[in-house]
């Protein structure tokens, strides 16, 4: 029997707003999946997001769900985990969100390893503005604020992401949504800061600028522009250029978790400032 | 018997929080603010609140608003620069209709200014700092045990009203200290948000009944799974371009203001009965404007003082009617000349008002508000 999502989705908010064929939908659909398969009640799971085309997918969650500001997603999230680290905390973002305006927020996240997932949607443009380059736009690639082609050398997203101190960080390719909710849902279950790179066809945005203007054709360069992480070792530098490795990249299940060594601290504090009791 | 501290503002700022029930403080180092996260990051574990150090001062007010938004009793503290930043989250918590407080301790600017030297020069952007209509609400004590109270105030006002608040002081009464007696507990109200008693299949997050302006709130994660969003919305929390939804929905915002003058508006109106000349100034400038009104009652002018402690909303009404028939009025304030715009605004157009103003990080000495008042009076 096909899966159905529709426990999770407010139904009611359909149609949704991405483009037919847009890629953000097997993302959200992989995440669904992974929720699902984590048991986690949809009370005590929270979605926060930016601004931008995949920042707008906590709208259709049947979660409790915050649509914030641009690029700041993370800090909200990092206020609501602290008052109840015992619930899950999920943020989604793109990759101008996450990445420009949001990179400081993203890296010191990842610093502190407090336990919240985070999935980055990267399409290499943003969407929703109208096709502006990111972070992640290819060198020479052309975007709307870059007719002649980009000149600007673009972030490898999980290398960041295990620079910065991330514990779990992958990346998955809408090619590929089985692999993808593997993904994802180990980044649920990883107690720390979680990294999920998703590569993702725009092909509004980007595809129709940089003459690959069908969904599938889109989601096809991605895919050839894809390694195995096997494959990758045996590859040289000049085979890897332009391209990027998909798979489970770095886990650390030994670096403390945020919430867990504040826990801590205030157990400390207190057992040196108790009032010591006059006897009787 | 109540506690007796010497206490510097910024100490008093962190202990007049946690008496209000904060129990998060998201912070990030910036003079002359910095002492009231640190007493923060000492205190807060010890009453099993939250303190954390974010990367900036737009992370530590979103993660406030993230806080609020998850049942916690929030505040963040800063100055100067630190303050424009915050702007853009001031405005998403107004949006969202996230209770918090802001507390900044003002410094000389624009830009890196004068860090560890007073000013009055946020007045306006503690009003109209965030972009869009939007309704605030903003106190500025004079004094450090009425510092206590104003933030507990604060704290009573966010959660009431469900909207950022701002406590204005600067940098003397950060860093002063004086002697007083800690309110005790019997001396204060403590406000905690209304709960909302609907279902969460009933529950709508900004949906209000006939009369009422602050829809009740439900927190993350008791069941209500509802959506919040800066887009403009409907009251499902939803976005909407209905043009008509947002003007309602935004008007509503500043109604929940507007008629509750008589609780939010505060002032202090000293040796005013008879006064022909009308000293008006704020914070630590009013307690110098005090001493001006009194040394020029010894030769005999009639000089009165108007301290607004709430300066937003301005108390346009009784500026209005102490302002009518008096010789002049005088307005003190450390910066170029902001909260006069105000009064000239409210007051009758053949009223003389004049401004005695200073910056530069020296205070404004009771002898040059007496120079003025001797000018005019």
């Amino acid at each position: 029997m096909a899966f159905d999502y529709t426990p999770y989705l407010r139904m009611s908010k359909m149609p949704h707003l991405w483009c037919p064929g847009c890629g953000i939908g097997i993302v959200v659909k992989s995440m669904i999946r992974a929720i699902d398969r984590m048991g986690w009640d949809k009370n005590d799971i929270a979605v926060v997001s930016g601004i931008g085309c995949t920042s707008r997918a906590p709208g259709y969650l049947d979660m409790n769900t915050l649509h914030t500001t641009h690029g700041r997603s993370i800090s909200f999230a990092t206020g609501i985990k602290l008052v109840r680290p015992e619930k899950h905390v999920i943020v989604i973002a793109g990759d101008g969100d996450m990445t420009a305006i949001g990179g400081n927020h993203f890296i010191h996240a990842c610093r502190r390893n407090i336990d919240i997932t985070c999935i980055i949607v990267n399409n290499n443009i943003y969407g929703m503005t109208g096709g502006q380059y990111s972070p992640t736009t290819p060198r020479g690639a052309k975007a709307a604020t870059a007719p002649w082609g980009n000149m600007d050398a673009s972030f490898n997203l999980t290398d960041l992401a295990i620079g910065a101190g991330a514990t779990y960080v992958a990346r998955g390719q809408v090619g590929n949504g089985t692999q993808m909710e593997r993904f994802i849902r180990d980044g649920l279950s990883h107690h720390g800061f979680s990294v999920i790179e998703t590569l993702a066809n725009c092909h509004t945005q980007y595809g129709r600028r940089n003459k690959l203007p069908d969904p599938m054709q889109l989601i096809k360069d991605i895919q050839e522009h894809s390694v195995s992480k096997s494959k990758a070792e045996k590859m040289n530098p000049e085979e890897m250029e332009g391209k990027l490795i998909i798979g489970e990249l770095y886990k650390n299940t030994q670096r403390p978790e945020f919430c867990d060594e504040y826990e801590k601290l205030c157990q400390r504090v207190q057992e040196l400032t108790k009032k010591v009791e006059a006897p009787v | 018997m109540s506690q007796v501290v010497f206490w510097t503002g910024n100490e008093v700022t962190a202990e007049a929080g946690i008496a209000a029930g904060c129990r998060f403080f998201g912070g990030y180092p910036i003079t002359p603010s910095s002492e009231i996260a640190a007493v923060m990051a000492k205190r807060l574990p010890m009453e099993n609140g939250i303190f954390i150090q974010m990367e900036d001062e737009i992370a530590a007010m979103g993660a406030c608003i993230g806080a609020a938004m998850a049942g916690a009793k929030s505040m963040t503290a800063t100055s100067g620069p630190g303050f424009s930043l915050k702007q853009e989250h001031i405005g998403f918590a107004c949006m969202v209709e996230a209770p918090c407080v802001i507390v900044n301790v003002q410094r000389g600017g624009p830009s890196t200014g004068l860090p560890t030297h007073p000013a009055q020069s946020d007045l306006m952007q503690a009003r109209w700092g965030t972009h869009g209509d939007h309704a605030i609400i903003a106190l500025a004590p004079a004094y450090l045990r009425e510092l206590y109270l104003e933030i507990i105030r604060a704290f009573n006002l966010s959660e009431k009203f469900r909207l950022p608040v701002i406590v204005l002081i600067d940098e003397i009464l950060g860093h002063m200290s004086e002697c007083f007696e800690v309110p005790e507990p019997h001396e204060y109200t403590i406000f905690n948000r209304v709960k909302t008693d609907k279902s969460p299949e009933e529950y709508n997050p900004y949906e209000v009944s006939d009369g009422e302006l602050v829809p009740p709130m439900a927190n993350y994660f008791e069941g209500y799974r509802f959506h919040a969003t800066g887009l403009n919305h409907d009251k499902t929390g939803f976005p909407t371009t209905d043009q008509v939804l947002c003007q309602t929905d935004e008007v509503r915002k500043h109604e929940k203001i507007a008629q509750n003058r008589a609780e939010i508006d505060s002032w202090e109106e000293i040796m005013l009965d008879d006064a022909e000349v009308l000293v008006i100034a704020f914070g630590s400038t009013a307690r110098g404007a005090q001493t001006a009104v009194e040394e020029v009652r010894k030769d005999g002018i009639r000089a009165g003082l108007f301290r607004p402690i709430t300066v937003w909303p301005f108390p346009e009404e009784r500026v209005r009617e102490l302002a009518q028939g008096k010789k002049a009025v005088i307005v003190a304030e450390m910066n170029l000349g902001q909260m006069i715009l105000e009064v000239e605004r409210v007051a009758h157009s053949d009223v003389k008002i004049v401004g005695c103003q200073k910056i530069g990080g020296i205070p404004i000495e009771p002898y040059e508000i007496v120079a003025k008042i001797r000018e005019v009076g």
